[in-house]
């Protein structure tokens, strides 16, 4: 039961394509996140939603309504579409009060004083702001304000809504704890929430489903377990997690680290010449017999977790592994067994 | 053993104290010996004479004048400095940059030639606009009559709007777009927006634009005695200069134009005060985040016609007078046709290579100020130095006087450098070029202090520490880090002081003797005394020299920021 559905959505900047031939469909009452580095094209697909920018080509749908669609050069503004929207910057008004801010959206609909009353003294009994309604947005913290910019975009009870990194400009124990209001405000008005970010972790926590971005081009749709444990290619692999990559070469049908003579397990097709295994430094275990020699070059402690740092032919392995785990001394020499190794081309 | 010993009285210290000793004589003497001269009578406060001379007819006249024509130019340059700033920066109105560096052409024009050239233009008798109506439409009377108080609150409008213009501009740029954003998707039109969300929020820097036009015309000289003396319209600026200037020197005329400069200066700190009050109240967050693109309000169907009438605005107000001073500076006599037989080279020739009296001009004003210019840089670098990176006691007065020329108008500091310089502490510098130097330091001190504080700010501590720790001295570390590092701000404050000074007008014309005319000074006496056509060709050679240094400056910034 697809709600939002983007469909060929293109868009350029000049000679450059932010956004190229994406095609999406999100679920009524999702979470659904889209992850990349800053320039992948993630907030321009949201503003494209949003009705901010254009497309180049293209249609954007949600539920019976058709928003954009370049071809029929048809385009609702982004006023038309009632959304609910939340920005990286909060975007509070400094000169409107608290209360004003959120009353700001339900005013332009004409409501009656009583309903809007209603429903904004709603908004802001739901994100905790009621003792500070008169107050100037100024004086609230940064998480406050983000609750005023929250608040004003539940106001109107909007279907979708629009987040575009909102918990960046937040501290990182502020942000945890946003998270899960949000996710409380989710369940409580049951909107659709599209969410922007570049933190793997925020978007694994909060999403039913993530989508990775490169370039303008979609890497993966999928749960965040399956992101994690599934990875669709190299770059999926080392954004979402820690990740080693170590260059193999293929030799005889065996597949040695790059450059030595030590042999790695290999169950994957059939590949020659050189490509790359990937792993996550937690999915390593040190063994007593057999396993891939290795030397230990240094050893931190990060306090719950030892991080270690193994020399593999002439290349370098990072370890993770408890603090209750076998240690092991700078200089020593370990055996290293990997547990879901993945295998993709080199570069 | 020996022992690092903590002396009293350092390089610091000195500093200091010789900032402290520049600051005070050259600015605050005279803006004290204004505020003691007239309100001290034989060394006794004397409220009442004050009063009563305030209540002589020409000053209160004077008064109600500057205010009524203060108010009038306020709230046409506010309206069009915002009108402008808006469709510059918010609309997409086509070639958007260049109409926006246009706008900003008034900033280096001179008002008063500006005045002369409309005059030409539309003096009831012989403006060349008026003439044409009158033959095209067979009119009895002239249509404009640039002499009145609609004419001189046009003509200064015409000068001072860009302070409206580049303030608004400047904040409608940093303005963080999400804040529009977010009000269009909450559900609000483009108008909506821009009544209830951009201009609340712009109002901070609308209102501080606007008092800064109240401040500047007040204290404006130029437009008004050129254009007022026909209709016997004068403010205080110009009844301080008669004062003076008339009465050879008399006491009575002095304590007058005393008592009229510390109403110029009481009003300016209220409208500084004011001006604080209103920044400080609004000084919203609004700068913050990623920025997209702000959007652009799409004009559709206005586009063009606004885009013709912003044409025709820079047209009308910049081409259109500085054209007629260049022609007028050709003709043989004011008043013929503008045909191809009647212009010629000749008054710039005269003028340029003939004529003492505006060599010597020429002359006086390029000495003046380069002398203004390199004194006022060095010493500015010094005492911002003082203000910004040193941790001494009392920089806070520093800053204070250093700023004060801002808002103290150029009459006021040139009847305090009077004061001051006529012999009362034993040196005589009256009817001496020195007295124009020392004028022109402390009015442009200000400027110095601003492009240096600014540089100097930019040189982070850690920077010099880097060096101390590397071994190098203080000197050495100044000498190496601070001083290449302070060069742009240095080279901008010279600019920023010999282009002013170029064509100074309020303080060199009232100290001024026959020897030490600037070439202000010299167009606005060569106008009076009905040699228009001469004062219009020394006023195109201002013109063109400011304009070449304006463009060696274009020249320099941009071949540094490239």
């Amino acid at each position: 039961m697809s709600y939002v559905r983007l469909v060929n959505v293109t868009k350029k900047f000049g000679s450059v394509t932010a956004v190229d031939k994406l095609n999406l469909e999100i679920n009524k009452g999702e979470c659904f996140s889209m992850l990349g580095p800053s320039g992948c094209g993630k907030t321009t697909t949201l503003r494209m939603v949003a009705g901010f920018e254009d497309l180049d080509d293209g249609e954007i749908h949600v539920g019976e309504r058709l928003l954009s669609a370049k071809r029929r050069n048809f385009y609702v503004p982004p006023e038309k579409r009632d959304f609910g929207m939340v920005f990286q910057a909060f975007a509070v008004w400094p000169h409107l009060s608290v209360y004003e801010n959120v009353a700001f959206p339900l005013r332009l609909r004409k409501l009656s004083s009583q309903e809007i009353d209603a429903r904004t003294k709603d908004a802001l009994e739901h994100t905790n702001l009621l003792h500070v309604a008169n107050d100037s947005p100024d004086s609230l913290s940064g998480g406050g304000k983000q609750r005023v910019a929250l608040a004003r975009a539940l106001a109107i009870n909007p279907d979708v809504m629009l987040l575009d990194e909102p918990l960046s400009s937040l501290d990182p124990h502020l942000r945890e704890e946003m998270r899960f209001e949000i996710k409380d405000l989710q369940r409580h008005y049951g909107f659709t929430i599209i969410y922007v970010t570049h933190d793997q972790s925020e978007a694994m926590a909060l999403s039913d489903r993530i989508m990775v971005m490169k370039n303008g081009v979609v890497q993966q749709i999928d749960t965040p377990f399956n992101v994690y444990t599934h990875p669709a290619n190299k770059f999926v692999f080392s954004f979402i997690g820690l990740s080693n990559f170590t260059d193999v070469a293929a030799e005889d049908a065996k597949v040695y680290v790059k450059g030595s003579d030590l042999i790695l397990p290999y169950s994957g097709e059939e590949r020659g010449g050189l490509f790359t295994m990937a792993t996550r430094p937690s999915e390593i275990d040190f063994v007593a017999e057999g396993g891939l020699r290795g030397e230990v070059v240094r050893r931190t402690y990060l306090g719950d977790i030892v991080d270690y740092s193994i020399k593999v032919g002439e290349q370098f392995l990072r370890v993770q592994k408890g603090r209750n785990d076998v240690r092991l001394n700078e200089g020593e020499i370990c055996g290293l067994k990997f547990k879901h190794p993945f295998w993709y081309d080199a570069d | 053993m020996p022992v690092m010993k903590r002396r009293s009285f350092g390089v610091p210290e000195m500093l200091l104290f010789l900032s402290v000793a520049i600051l005070v004589i050259v600015v605050a003497v005279p803006v004290l010996l204004i505020l003691y001269t007239s309100f001290f009578v034989d060394g006794h406060f004397n409220a009442g004479q004050v009063m009563s001379i305030l209540s002589e007819p020409d000053i209160y006249e004077a008064l109600l004048n500057s205010l009524f024509i203060a108010s009038g130019t306020c709230i046409m340059s506010t309206f069009i400095g915002t009108l402008f700033a808006w469709l510059v920066v918010r609309t997409d109105l086509p070639y958007k940059g260049f109409m926006k560096t246009l706008f900003l052409v008034p900033f280096m024009l001179p008002s008063f030639i500006g005045a002369i050239a409309w005059k030409m233009l539309l003096s009831p008798r012989s403006g060349y606009i008026n003439i044409l109506l009158m033959d095209l439409f067979n009119l009895e009377e002239p249509v404009f009559d640039i002499y009145g108080y609609g004419g001189i609150m046009a003509i200064e409008t015409m000068y001072l709007f860009p302070f409206v213009f580049i303030q608004v501009c400047g904040a409608l740029e940093r303005m963080d777009p999400t804040l529009e954003e977010s009000a269009r998707i909450s559900g609000a039109s483009l108008l909506t927006i821009t009544r209830k969300i951009t201009l609340p929020l712009m109002a901070p820097s609308i209102m501080s634009g606007a008092l800064l036009i109240v401040l500047y015309s007040m204290a404006h000289f130029g437009t008004v005695a050129v254009l007022g003396m026909e209709n016997g319209i004068f403010n205080i600026p110009v009844l301080i200069y008669e004062k003076i200037h008339q009465s050879a020197g008399s006491f009575d005329s002095i304590r007058a134009g005393t008592v009229m400069a510390a109403v110029l200066i009481v009003s300016a700190a209220f409208i500084i005060w004011l001006q604080n009050k209103v920044l400080s109240r609004g000084r919203y967050q609004i700068i913050a985040g990623k920025s997209f693109r702000p959007m652009e309000v799409k004009l559709r169907g206005l586009r063009i016609p606004l885009f013709i009438f912003c044409l025709a605005y820079i047209g009308f107000t910049i081409v259109l007078p500085t054209v007629t001073i260049f022609l007028v500076g050709g003709l043989s006599t004011y008043g013929v046709d503008i045909t191809w037989e009647n212009l010629s080279l000749d008054n710039y020739k005269f003028i340029l290579f003939e004529w003492d009296l505006t060599r010597d001009a020429i002359w006086n004003s390029v000495s003046l100020g380069l002398g203004a210019a390199v004194i006022t840089m060095f010493a500015g670098v010094m005492i911002s130095y003082v203000i910004v990176k040193m941790q001494v006691r009392g920089k806070g007065i520093l800053e204070f006087l250093g700023m004060l020329p801002f808002s103290v108008p150029g009459s006021v500091i040139a009847l305090g450098v009077i004061l001051a310089w006529s012999g009362k502490f034993g040196i005589n510098l009256y009817n001496t070029v020195w007295i124009i130097l020392v004028s022109y330091i402390a009015r442009y001190m200000a400027f110095s202090l601003k492009a240096n504080s600014a540089a100097l700010e930019q040189v982070h501590d850690s920077l010099v520490e880097a060096a101390r720790a590397c071994g190098a001295g203080m000197g050495q570390a100044l000498k190496d880090i601070v001083l290449p590092l302070v060069r742009p701000g240095m080279f901008a404050a010279f600019f920023l002081i010999f282009l002013p000074a170029m064509r100074e007008l309020t303080v060199s014309i009232m100290l001024y003797a026959p020897t030490t005319r600037t070439i202000g000074v010299a167009i606005y006496t060569l106008n009076e005394d009905g040699e228009t056509v001469l004062s219009a060709a020394l006023a195109g050679i201002a013109l063109i020299i400011i304009v070449t240094g304006q463009s060696v400056i274009k020249y320099f910034q941009n071949r540094k920021a490239g």
